[in-house]
């Protein structure tokens, strides 16, 4: 896990109509590596595995494999292989046919051809469908037969572009989980496509969060949940209250004219900062023992937890709590040190994190939006 | 309203057919007067198979028919992922351009292949250009835009990504084309080519400028008969070519109707996967 195998430089993308989709990538990826591109819809991460995929030549940058300069090579001479969205299966073929089609064009033997594809099958668990019309299997078939298709030539990288995003909730976690062991048993690099937060976390080595053509933050699941570089970051991978502070000296930051101690360091004195609380890093505490206190204005129950909001003299928080109060109880909340993240100042400050316009729907907005667009 | 509709669609439709059935019925008439019909024989299609001389220009126009469609039917398939590759206001302007030639009346494109011919055949000092190899290039040209109209639909179907997904399991881009691509679009081929074949064996108008006496289709020389008598064998055979053209029509409308049969299943298909 330590090789590096492929290496984005200084890569832009621009359209004929001056629109820039890729802006300055700079990234690389590990052997046996499980990267995520995470981001919302025309944020470029599509753009970026097209580009390693061979189907796209950057505007100006460059692609190295192995520390060779690709971008020149036809994707049929990278050793590569894409799970593509709508899985891109070929209807005149079956699903034995599908899956030997790589193998058939390498020219190995039939015997081994029909080795491997029998192999293939167990592992996607579709034995027994040998001879069935891809049209006729379902979307989740579907999808194992693409992977097949793709793992089956055993390639140093696969691709996966939103490779579940037309699966039900149900079917999309035991895929995630199948993907995950795939992955941990071949030992080929994935690097995957996604815009669902939960599967970046859930699945990846590590995370590429981007926006707007550009890489947000890099770093561990951890890494960007619990250090958000920004507040377009913190904002993406999960919910966070993102509020205007000022950091008076290392681990003394003040917000609500309140001063609160954290575990933050190396800010200007006296930089304006964003600062980020979890919603479920919050206590809640009766009103005169809080550090804050605050009306509670809405209360919807999501199974393990009630989301809460709590108008504080104006700005509205969402609190994830296990326990219940009920609309306009006045309650405190207390923070402490590690629940407070501090952030530089960026672009996004101010966009983010601000709970006033919050609607029980809020999430499966989202969910609606993302889904109707499409990349690119 | 709804009868009325109904009257003129009976009515449009013997207006139409009549022709075709009253030639049938003087093909097995045994007189030789139209006016009247003297008894059933099938004498006139004995006779027409005794016509050695009719029979051979049948073949050759069957030939020509055969050689057009398959020239025509390749070389419009590649034009027409050629154009497909294009990016859309080159497309469209390169499709616009496609479909004037049919749209164009038959003696204006005869007379100004004519008139090409000519002018090369001088350039190259050729006395007789006009023949065979004249006749072929003609029909191959008015057969071009049937195959680019019937495989452009097929193509802008197809998933772009069955491509790429080719390409990423190591076919080049030629390899791409047969193994998938010509797969994807074979309705579109086959319909293209049957409406290439039927075009070019009843065409008379643009084969009667470009071809000499050195090489006659059927339709050139039956025009010679409208000066005389036609004899009665020629119903036979025009009754046997309208059934040629009928069973190609139907099967031609058969695949069409099979591959949006199967493009409404995938739809629906997808649909219940989303």
């Amino acid at each position: 896990m330590s090789e590096e195998l492929i290496r984005l430089s200084d890569l832009t993308v621009t359209f004929e109509d001056g629109e820039t989709i890729l802006d300055h990538i700079n990234l690389y990826i590990r052997n046996k590596e499980f990267l995520t591109l995470l981001g919302p819809s025309g944020c470029g991460k599509t753009t970026t595995l097209r580009i390693i995929g061979g189907f796209l030549t950057p505007t100006s940058g460059d692609v190295f494999f192995n520390g060779k300069r690709i971008n020149d090579v036809p994707p049929y001479e990278r050793t590569i292989n894409t799970v593509f969205q709508k899985y891109a299966l070929f209807p005149h073929l079956d699903v034995y046919d599908n899956i030997a089609f790589g193998l058939r064009l390498a020219k190995l033997s039939e015997d081994e051809v029909d080795e491997r594809v029998t192999q293939m099958l167990e592992i996607v668990s579709l034995k027994g469908f040998e001879n069935r019309n891809v049209s006729s299997l379902s979307g989740g078939q579907q999808q194992r037969v693409a992977i097949a298709r793709a793992l089956v030539n055993r390639p140093q990288v696969l691709l996966l572009d939103e490779p579940l995003g037309a699966l039900d909730l149900r079917l999309r976690k035991d895929m995630q989980n199948e993907l995950k062991s795939i992955q941990q048993q071949t030992g080929i690099t994935f690097v995957y496509v996604t815009h669902d937060q939960e599967e970046a976390l859930s699945m990846s080595d590590i995370v590429v969060v981007m926006d707007k053509g550009k890489i947000q933050q890099i770093g561990t699941p951890q890494d960007i949940y619990n250090e958000p570089k920004n507040a377009f970051v913190a904002d993406f991978i999960g919910e966070s209250n993102i509020l205007d502070g000022v950091m008076l000296e290392d681990c003394l930051v003040k917000f609500f004219g309140r001063k609160f101690v954290c575990v933050d360091k190396g800010f200007e004195k006296d930089e304006p900062v964003d600062v980020v609380i979890r919603p479920e890093d919050v206590d809640i505490v009766p009103a005169e023992e809080g550090h804050l206190s605050g009306t509670v204005t809405s209360v919807t129950f999501k199974g393990v937890h009630y989301d809460t909001i709590v108008d504080f003299k104006g700005f509205k928080w969402l609190i994830q709590t296990t326990d219940f109060y009920p609309v306009g109880s006045f309650i405190g909340i207390r923070l402490n040190p590690e629940d407070i993240h501090i952030m530089h100042k960026s672009e996004y400050s101010g966009l983010y994190g601000d709970y006033s316009s919050y609607s029980a729907e809020y999430d499966e907005i989202a969910d609606a939006a993302e889904d109707g667009e499409d990349e690119e | 309203m709804k009868h009325f509709n109904r009257t003129v669609t009976v009515l449009v439709f013997i207006f139409l057919y009549i022709p075709m059935i009253v030639l049938g019925v003087a093909s097995f008439n045994s007189g030789t007067d139209i006016a009247s019909f003297k008894g059933f024989t099938l004498g006139q299609y004995v006779n027409l198979f005794r016509d050695r001389s009719l029979l051979a220009l049948l073949g050759n126009s069957l030939i020509i028919a055969v050689l057009s469609t398959l020239i025509a039917t390749v070389m419009g398939t590649m034009a027409a992922v050629g154009i497909h590759n294009m990016n859309g206001r080159l497309r469209r302007a390169v499709m616009a351009l496609t479909d004037i030639p049919m749209t164009n009346p038959d003696i204006v494109t005869g007379v100004a292949l004519a008139l090409l011919f000519a002018f090369t055949g001088t350039m190259l000092r050729i006395n007789s250009i006009l023949g065979f190899w004249t006749l072929l290039i003609a029909h191959i040209t008015f057969n071009l835009p049937y195959v680019i109209l019937n495989v452009m639909p097929k193509l802008k179907q197809m998933d772009r990504d069955l491509v790429e997904a080719a390409l990423d399991l190591g076919c080049t881009p030629f390899q791409a084309f047969y193994k998938v691509v010509i797969h994807e679009i074979m309705p579109g081929i086959l319909a293209g080519a049957l409406m290439a074949f039927t075009m070019s064996l009843d065409d008379f108008v643009i084969s009667y400028f470009v071809t000499g006496s050195s090489f006659i289709t059927l339709p050139v020389e039956i025009y010679n008969y409208t000066k005389k008598p036609i004899p009665p064998k020629i119903y036979a055979l025009f009754t046997l070519m309208f059934l040629v053209i009928l069973v190609l029509m139907i099967a031609m409308n058969l695949l069409q109707l099979r591959s949006s049969k199967n493009a409404r299943h995938e739809r629906v298909q997808r649909r219940a996967r989303a």
